[in-house]
């Protein structure tokens, strides 16, 4: 088991999805138990599914100084850094710290590749990509989210995309925890952004883990997952510079060994990232008031990681999936899920596990099916992705000791 | 910065032209390595797994088999970081012009074996091993991106780490803007200690402002030129040689200074 590790302030967070624009219309949705879900208008040829799909992406072009990145995922990254006043708190990191020792670390499952989706829909006469597509070689490519967002903050630290399917956006925060105690770096933004593109879609409908309804978390006649788009950011400094911050406790990483797209049967990867999560934080299972699930509403997923749940944490613990909301954001669904964990610290908010109309038997009482108001001390986050990758964050209160 | 150290305890090498890290050695030496077959063996994979897997998972497991198997570790108890700047070209040109085409016939293996990540998969599940596995990419900077979060990995966690880097071949319409028309992986076991595998001490640390690369001795400036991941061969050639020291780009305008010396 790893040390307890000396924690680290979030000095700013920002999420957009389906439920919204920002923290507070994300926080509105979560309250009035509104589901961003709406069937789905988005491919290029028709699939009968839900999706999570940003309202006015297609509406919003990237300012004329960043039009050699323009495309759907980009433009969401952009919108996301718009939020809550996060380019802000970014320019005042890199004023105060240099654009040199801010780390920039971004998960995503695709990146623009549906840019890529749509210079194949238009190849030249000879079968070769147009000439417009030929001019922005580095969209073609998955760093083209990181490179992005690196060029609109003007951070000149070290960049890098994490892409491990679904635990993408939470092994960002591992990777910033390293940097920032290694000296490397004295900040870190963080995040993930993934968009709806045809290779999602299509690509897990071939799988057939994609529900013709509405996605439902643990519920016993659950079918399949509802595919979403989301952008999110958190900006990671050392504790003594923001002591009045909700802090980033732990982090587990761990691998499943297992099959490149089924889960472990007994959540072997996923227990394993959980305790290393729980042994950085120093945290005891009983001590966690929230978690939110990865709980994607494929069978198998929910299934072990219902059994996880039931076997590691006492009654009192509080669990949700919110995929029901946003629908399974991918690679951005770590850091939208830890920004829902943070919103729950910060208001004493559970959100309900949407969707989980009739529970799965195998579901325990740690379930929170419908809203609760209470106090919430320390947050986990689920972050599980093909090839058997597995990620959990923990969080907690300013000035909580473990 | 004090700059961070680590021990090399395992070297692997891939390329059309060269079989493994003895070969570049022999090249360096002016000898003519024998190149190695067609597709990379990848005996680290069961028989139906190596039948199944994408020639970017071949290539990634190829040399990552190979510097394990130099260090003498337990492939089971490795963290690993598997960097790509392109991942598998091969499969995302066949799922982009299938979903331009008949985006229903999708093949659903393909699509799993699209994932950045695939490398990482399926080493992890042909190793046993249950340690943390992440899978990053960073454009022409992706060796030197891997190298540093593999080394922040070694020395924050005080555990040995895998670092593989490769890219295969493109093929169709995305070749034409990738530019990496061949094949090019390399692997390297890092120990945060010095031990009775180490074969070098490196030293690295971060340089502010890094331009463009400097040269590397023909024909190796070409197969850098040809294959993003190919960037790490000013390293290799300093592995090979025992000592030296060089600069590498970590990130659009983040370069890693290297120095490369003998473990008595």
């Amino acid at each position: 088991m790893p040390d307890q590790m000396t924690p680290l302030a979030v000095t700013a967070y920002t999420a957009s999805s389906a439920i919204g624009h920002g923290l507070a219309a994300q926080l509105d949705a979560l309250r009035q138990a509104r589901s961003g879900l709406r069937p789905n208008d988005f491919s290029s040829a028709p699939l009968a599914c839900w999706i999570g799909r940003v309202a006015g992406l297609e509406d919003a072009p990237l300012p004329p100084a960043h039009a050699a990145w323009e495309c759907r995922n980009n433009r969401l990254a952009w919108l996301g850094l718009n939020q809550d006043g996060f380019l802000d708190r970014v320019r005042a990191a890199r004023a105060r710290y240099g654009a040199d020792r801010v780390a920039l670390l971004l998960g995503t499952s695709t990146a623009s590749i549906g840019a890529t989706e749509a210079a194949y829909r238009r190849l030249d006469a000879d079968g070769g990509f147009a000439d417009a597509d030929l001019q922005m070689p580095a969209l073609h490519a998955p760093h083209s989210l990181a490179a992005f967002v690196a060029a609109a903050l003007t951070l000149t630290g070290p960049c890098l995309t994490v892409s491990t399917a679904c635990s993408s956006g939470a092994k960002v925060f591992a990777s910033a925890e390293r940097m920032i105690r290694l000296g490397l770096v004295d900040a870190a933004v963080v995040g993930g952004v993934d968009t709806l593109c045809d290779s999602v879609l299509f690509g897990f409908n071939a799988l057939e883990l994609v529900s013709a309804a509405p996605c439902r978390p643990f519920d016993a006649a659950r079918d399949g997952i509802s595919i979403g788009e989301a952008a999110g950011f958190a900006l990671l400094e050392r504790i003594e510079t923001a002591p009045a911050a909700p802090r980033l406790l732990g982090y587990g990483e761990a691998s499943d060994a297992h099959h490149m797209s089924t889960p472990h049967p007994h959540g072997l990867g996923a227990e394993l990232a959980l305790r290393d999560a729980l042994a950085r934080a120093g945290l005891a299972p009983a001590q966690v008031d929230y978690i939110n699930l990865h709980g994607t509403a494929s069978l198998k997923n929910d299934e072990v990681e219902a059994a996880l749940l039931a076997r590691m944490f006492p009654a009192r613990t509080r669990a949700s999936s919110t995929k029901g909301y946003t629908g399974h954001t991918l690679g951005a669904a770590g850091i939208i899920e830890a920004a829902i964990a943070l919103q729950a610290i910060e208001h004493g908010f559970v959100p309900g596990n949407l969707g989980g109309d009739t529970p799965d038997p195998g579901c325990g009482p740690q379930f929170a099916w419908a809203n609760e108001q209470q106090r919430v001390e320390v947050a986990l986050s689920n972050s599980f992705g093909f090839g058997g990758n597995n990620a959990c964050l923990a969080f907690a209160r300013a000035g909580f000791a473990a | 910065m004090t700059p961070l150290q680590v021990y090399v305890e395992g070297i692997g090498l891939w390329s059309p032209q060269l079989a493994d890290f003895a070969a570049l050695r022999m090249l360096l030496d002016g000898a003519t390595p024998a190149p190695p077959p067609a597709r990379p063996t990848a005996t680290a994979l069961p028989p139906n797994e190596r039948r199944r897997a994408p020639e970017s998972v071949l290539l990634a497991v190829e040399v990552a088999g190979q510097a394990v198997a130099m260090s003498g570790r337990d492939a089971a108890t490795l963290a690993c970081v598997f960097a790509s700047s392109h991942g598998d070209q091969a499969i995302t040109d066949y799922m982009c012009a299938t979903l331009a085409q008949a985006p229903a016939e999708l093949s659903p293996i393909r699509f799993h074996n699209s994932v950045h990540n695939a490398p990482a998969g399926y080493w992890t599940i042909a190793t046993g091993c249950h340690a943390p596995s992440t899978a990053v990419a960073a454009q022409r900077a992706s060796f030197g991106a891997g190298l540093l979060e593999a080394v922040s990995q070694a020395l924050a966690g005080q555990r040995p780490v895998l670092l593989v880097c490769s890219d295969s071949g493109g093929s169709g319409p995305l070749a034409e803007v990738t530019g990496c028309g061949q094949s090019f992986g390399c692997a390297l076991v890092l120990a945060p200690q010095a031990g009775p595998a180490s074969v070098a001490r490196l030293s690295l640390s971060t340089l502010s402002g890094y331009g463009a690369a400097a040269a590397l001795p023909a024909p190796l400036d070409a197969w850098r030129d040809a294959n993003a991941s190919a960037s790490a061969l000013a390293l290799l050639q300093l592995l090979a040689r025992g000592h030296g020291r060089c600069q590498l780009p970590a990130a659009a305008a983040l370069g890693l200074d290297l120095g490369v010396e003998a473990v008595a």
